[in-house]
């Protein structure tokens, strides 16, 4: 499932990108890649992978000499000042399908890698060439950085360019500049009952245009506000109408009503009740859950009928 | 007869209270009683909401235990016919003049809601984005977008679909319903109408005609896809007493046009934070606590803002106890803390001086954040699609149910 090293090549070679590669042996650090290619007149990256408090994942592609300080980044993001950190290798391996010491935007091919925010430095665009790992760390390959734009807008990402150097302030009157970079996160609450995952549409698209109805490697064009669950149907593609999902709508009542049951059974509770404890528990239960779990049955039963009605005017009828 | 109120409400110096303006005596309290002798409703006593509970098997309404809707029109009427086996629908509305709801505009839509839960009853919704448009020069598209976007808050509140239509008056304005807007046109005099509403000669011919639109959904003719074949069916209006001119108006007319007249039960005026001179202001964000405030936003604002009845100092307080009377804390918790027990008991113990302001307000920012978050999250669960389906023109077939 994982691009491989040679896939990558190929497609690169597909998309008439110009580049060249330096086979050399398996390097680990940025140091020991310039032994290898250091002198061949391109600019050399270093390739962060990390993650933030809410398990979202970034990669910082930057010049070797671009200083990265995690905690300017971590505040630019909205994350606060302590937010970010150094994914662990697993996440690497599994999210983007590369060894350690190999991270690099060609990464974010991978279908896993789809929610992982990809910040470039602004640096790469005054050099001619720069070097990036092409899924392995046996080669190198180098590239203009017009022409890394071109294979990332191929997979349905968006180039984007940052200050890495930068320190702008943040604080109440100015919003992190970087927050769009933040990944808006598969968009389901998990305590909504109806809005189960539907089809791929995550956030806002704003350049419809340029994705087809692949959603595989969709650009994400990451809301600021993780928070916000509300899906904008998207004329282009198949609006996303949540399904009325039973199998939530149910986890939801049980999860409410056995949160309510623990709270009522306690060593007072008991002394107090004893043998009754039972009755009077269901009584509490169903006075104090009732309301609760009407609001939530009328939610389900209005996205249900709303599902019917959208199918409905869509209806063909039979022909004659 | 009723008294049908013909002078210009703006020409008396105490309270103005119309649909368009609301104010106290000199900057004082809405004085409820003169208002319902003035405008000639009847008082909600304790015998309706026994009477209530008992037809609809179920505690009443926390806002009818609290006297919020305190005053009605014929409401026995539709309570005799509905002991008879007669139903009735219901029809409330808003003008969706901005995009923030605050609390104090979702409580006659808490309390329709319980009336169709209760007695299980159809429901329509007018959205007057026509008059929004009129009064508050917004232009047609942005009143029609502020309408699709009050459906979604109003539609968080928790209505059944398959009973309730909501119209917007830009889609819905036309056929049965614009002749019955002729009709009731026709039985109502400019010069009655300016009486009513207090127009003058310098308000544009949309203002003057437009009462009713905001009177024809009380008749079931105005919608032959729900109610054809029912012309008998009575209407039931929940709403702020502020509304009642254009529903005085109408039962004025409905009579000579062989309708039933509309029933009203009319709430109270949900109190500002600053205290108690007159509604919520939709332009003062610390006035109100919106439904999209977040949980900080409410304990800062009801610590802050909320002006309350507690002394000056600690001795003070503890001596005397706290002015109930002008305690917006108090009165908050009046409209939505359900138990009325806890409720009693606060009022006891702040009113002696025993219980300080402090752990009032601490009570009712855990009361309000319960309501907005609920709010907020049923209102995530609204689509666009959703909001179409409730609006949509078609058949309600079990709206009794």
């Amino acid at each position: 499932m994982a691009y491989s090293k040679d896939q990558l090549l190929a497609r690169l070679k597909e998309l008439q990108i110009e580049f060249s590669q330096y086979e050399h042996p398996v390097v680990l650090t940025v140091e020991a890649q310039a032994k290898y290619v250091g002198n061949l007149g391109g600019a050399l990256s270093k390739n962060l992978f990390l993650k933030d408090k809410k398990h979202r994942y970034y990669v910082v592609s930057a010049l070797a000499d671009t200083k990265v300080d995690l905690k300017v980044l971590s505040q630019r993001l909205g994350l606060g000042k302590g937010g970010l950190r150094m994914a662990a290798e697993e996440a690497l391996v599994e999210i983007l399908k590369v060894p350690l010491g190999c991270v690099t935007p060609f990464a974010v091919v991978n279908e896993s890698a789809r929610h992982v925010s990809l910040l470039l430095d602004q640096g790469f665009k005054a050099q001619e060439y720069c070097f990036f790992h092409p899924l392995s760390n046996d080669m190198s390959i180098s590239l203009n950085a017009h022409c890394l734009d071109k294979f990332l807008k191929s997979i349905g990402r968006d180039p984007s360019y940052v200050d890495l150097e930068a320190n702008p302030p943040v604080g109440k009157d100015q919003p992190p500049d970087l927050a769009a970079f933040v990944p808006s996160d598969a968009p389901i609450l998990s305590d909504l009952p109806v809005k189960a995952p539907t089809q791929d549409s995550t956030g806002k698209h704003v350049s419809a245009a340029s994705n087809s109805a692949v959603v595989a490697a969709k650009a994400i064009k990451p809301s600021g506000n993780a928070q916000n669950v509300k899906e904008k149907p998207v004329n282009t593609v198949q609006p996303s109408i949540p399904a009325a999902d039973a199998g939530n709508f149910v986890e939801e009542l049980l999860d409410r009503a056995s949160a309510l049951l623990l709270s009522e059974i306690s060593e007072d509770s008991i002394k107090q009740h004893s043998g009754q404890l039972g009755a009077e528990v269901a009584n509490n239960i169903k006075k104090c859950l009732r309301e609760d779990l009407k609001n939530l049955a009328t939610i389900f039963k209005n996205t249900a009928y709303t599902e019917g009605f959208y199918a409905g005017t869509r209806y063909q009828p039979k022909r004659l | 007869m009723e008294k049908v109120e013909d002078q210009n409400p703006q020409q008396e110096e105490d309270q103005v209270v119309n649909p368009w303006e609301v104010s106290a005596k000199d900057g004082g309290k809405i004085d409820y009683d003169k208002l319902i002798d003035k405008f000639g409703c009847q008082r909600l006593d304790q015998s309706f909401v026994d009477r209530v509970q008992r037809l609809t098997s179920r505690p009443p309404h926390v806002f009818l235990r609290r006297g919020v809707f305190f005053a009605h029109r014929d409401f026995n009427d539709i309570l005799d016919a509905y002991e008879r086996g007669q139903k009735f629908y219901l029809y409330t509305g808003r003008g969706p003049s901005s995009e923030a709801l605050h609390l104090g505009h979702l409580i006659p839509f808490m309390f329709t809601k319980y009336l169709q839960d209760a007695f299980k009853v159809p429901l329509v919704i007018q959205l007057t984005d026509d008059e929004k448009c009129m009064w508050k020069n917004l232009s047609v598209e942005e009143s029609q977008r502020l309408a699709r976007e009050n459906a979604k808050d109003i539609i968080a509140c928790g209505f059944d679909i398959s009973k309730t239509f909501i119209f917007s008056d830009f889609d819905y304005v036309g056929g049965a319903f614009y002749k019955n807007m002729v009709k009731v046109a026709k039985c109502v005099t400019y010069n009655k109408v300016v009486g009513i509403f207090g127009f003058t000669g310098e308000d544009h011919i949309g203002k003057v005609s437009f009462p009713p639109v905001q009177a024809v959904p009380s008749f079931p003719s105005s919608f032959p896809h729900l109610f054809s074949g029912k012309d008998d069916l009575r209407c039931l209006i929940p709403c702020a007493i502020d509304q009642d001119p254009y529903f005085r108006m109408t039962r004025d007319v409905a009579p000579r046009i062989g309708y039933h007249k509309p029933a009203l039960i009319e709430s109270l005026f949900f109190p500002a934070l600053q205290g108690e001179t007159g509604k919520m202001s939709a332009s003062d964000p610390n006035s109100a606590i919106y439904v999209t405030d977040s949980a900080k936003d409410i304990k800062y604002k009801v610590n802050k803002h909320a002006f309350t009845g507690g002394q000056e100092t600690i001795e003070k307080h503890r001596q005397y106890g706290a002015n109930l009377e002008v305690d917006i804390p108090i009165k908050y918790l009046n409209f939505f803390l359900e138990d009325d027990a806890e409720l009693e008991h606060i009022k006891k113990e702040y009113g002696a001086g025993c219980m300080l302001t402090g752990e009032v307000k601490k009570r009712l920012i855990e009361v309000l954040t319960e309501i907005v978050e609920r709010h907020r999250r049923a209102r995530a669960a609204v689509t666009d699609e959703m909001v179409d389906a409730f609006m949509a023109v078609r058949p309600l077939p079990n709206m009794f149910d």
